[in-house]
């Protein structure tokens, strides 16, 4: 991955200057497969191991949960990713936020990304909500100083002053996701990765968020965003990629994808 | 070469994660306990105590100042086995957050060894306390310690991260490897003397026995507030670099596939 640090403190306006000029291509996937390995019974231990090579029953059982999925995001667009349970979406994710390696194909990022996927993934439930604010920021990559100056906001927008010095195992999960997804936006990063967050946390905080992501995408941030809700998917995406064991079924208007995906699943 | 100062500046940023993940491993390891960070001091101390008693008769003619003797060899053997065996788990502990984010994924390993390296300097101020009570001599050669810290750290990172990838793949690794420590110990002179040992054994100790180059060197420094010998740093710095390669080789080669398996 080239996400260079530098273009992290890209100004808000040359953002802004780069949003019309759409022809610059934010994330290019070309002909990713991911494979995993499948066996039924996984072999995690060296006498097994051992065992089953003298036997020679070491069988590579493989699954692709991406295959050959190709497309280019530009600058400022936000793109939606629907399909049913097991279809790739958060593998798909993974791969562009640099989590998973893929098998074969490339794949490039031009600019700084906000993973949200799965919040507060990187929270100690024994340290204490400011401790993990800290640690939260520099698992972004951020630095201390950058997490001091910015402290604050992130109390302010997560709500939960009272409660800043208790540890966070006596959270509730919708106050973690509240801090988590104050952390993960505090960036000015230029594509954010939204994993189905949103579905825990109360309705003012959801709108809250949706705010915040509107705000983001006004500032010309590209998004790539996972649902179930379709509605929602149609109200925030303009593309959308319909994705089917792990191939892409259709790939276009956001309107028009939904329309077919949701006429094949009543069928 | 490029590749490598370019890998290194792009994982910078993440040298205050590093500071964090040092300072959670400290700060959890002693919160709500009523002493703190004392029990670095304490622990080795007791132990030491325990064990002048019981060995100090077994050894009583060969060796003056028992205490200090065991005590240094202790602290850095301790110092081994902690940190590596802390560095074995430490892919596997943090899966949840490799599945979720992008790390540099060595920084978990490197974040072990050096909480411990920590954890090692407090425990150095019990070995002094030692020094005081039982009125060992103190010498300038005292300054040579860090020389012998940096060696043993670069060697004891290189394990990890070889343990670190093995486990992943591995689970075993860790019974494994509590045998192995558990046989290394009774093969480095940390309880008796060099010259118990049969000639054949001790002439195999101190050729390969990487703690052993350490041991004597801390105990040179210390113990007989004497420089070590050429043969002693040089069998260290081999071994520390030995171990490096391997341990990055392997874990740069296996990191990918990580993710698979945790």
């Amino acid at each position: 991955m080239n996400n260079n640090y530098s273009s992290n403190k890209m100004s808000v306006e040359a953002i802004n200057q780069h949003k019309n000029s759409s022809d610059d291509i934010m994330i290019e996937v070309k002909d990713i497969s991911v494979r995993f390995n499948l066996s039924n019974q996984k072999i995690d231990n060296l006498k097994e191991y051992f065992i089953r090579l003298i036997k020679r029953k070491l069988v590579f059982q493989e699954f692709f949960a991406l295959k050959n999925v190709s497309f280019n995001v530009h600058r400022g667009e936000s793109w939606g990713i629907i399909g049913s349970n097991g279809s790739g979406k958060s593998t798909l994710l993974k791969v562009i936020s640099g989590i998973i390696k893929p098998y074969t194909g490339n794949i490039k990022i031009n600019g700084t990304v906000a993973p949200l996927i799965e919040l507060g993934a990187g929270f100690d439930g024994n340290l204490t909500a400011r401790e993990n604010i800290f640690l939260n920021g520099c698992v972004l990559g951020h630095s201390i100083k950058f997490m001091e100056e910015h402290f604050d906001e992130i109390v302010k927008f997560a709500e939960l002053d009272e409660f800043l010095d208790s540890p966070i195992k006596n959270y509730s999960s919708g106050m973690v996701a509240r801090l988590a997804f104050s952390v993960a936006t505090i960036v000015n990063a230029e594509i954010l990765i939204v994993d189905e967050i949103l579905s825990v946390g109360d309705i003012s905080f959801k709108q809250k968020c949706e705010k915040r992501m509107e705000e983001m995408r006004n500032k010309g941030v590209t998004l790539l965003y996972v649902s179930h809700s379709i509605d929602e998917v149609k109200r925030i995406c303009d593309k959308v990629i319909w994705l089917n064991k792990g191939e892409i079924k259709m790939v276009g208007n956001a309107v028009d994808v939904c329309d077919e995906y949701i006429k094949v699943m009543k069928r | 070469m490029f590749e490598i100062i370019n890998n290194i500046k792009r994982n910078f940023k993440y040298k205050d994660l590093l500071r964090q993940l040092v300072t959670r491993d400290l700060k959890l390891k002693y919160r709500r306990s009523f002493l703190g960070y004392l029990w670095s001091v304490l622990n080795p101390l007791l132990v030491m105590i325990v064990m002048t008693i019981v060995f100090s008769k077994l050894f009583k003619r060969n060796i003056e100042n028992f205490p200090v003797y065991l005590f240094s060899g202790q602290l850095i053997f301790n110092y081994m086995n902690s940190s590596t065996h802390l560095a074995l788990g430490s892919i596997v502990d943090n899966g949840a957050l490799l599945k979720k984010t992008y790390v540099p994924k060595g920084i978990f390993t490197l974040a072990k060894v050096s909480s411990s390296l920590v954890d090692f300097v407090f425990s150095l101020a019990a070995l002094f306390i030692v020094m005081i009570v039982t009125k060992a001599k103190f010498s300038l050669t005292l300054l040579f310690i860090p020389i012998v810290i940096i060696q043993l750290f670069v060697f004891c990172l290189g394990l990890g991260f070889f343990l670190a990838q093995a486990y992943v793949f591995f689970r075993d690794i860790k019974y494994i490897y509590n045998a192995i420590t558990t046989a290394w110990v009774y093969l480095t002179p940390v309880i008796y003397p060099m010259e118990v040992l049969p000639d054949l054994v001790a002439k195999w100790v101190s050729r390969v026995n990487p703690m052993y180059f350490y041991v004597s060197q801390f105990r040179a420094i210390v113990y007989d507030g004497v420089l070590p010998d050429e043969q002693l740093i040089m069998g260290g710095i081999v071994s520390a670099i030995i171990s490096i390669l391997i341990g990055v080789l392997c874990f740069r080669r296996s990191q990918d596939r990580f993710i698979l398996y945790i």
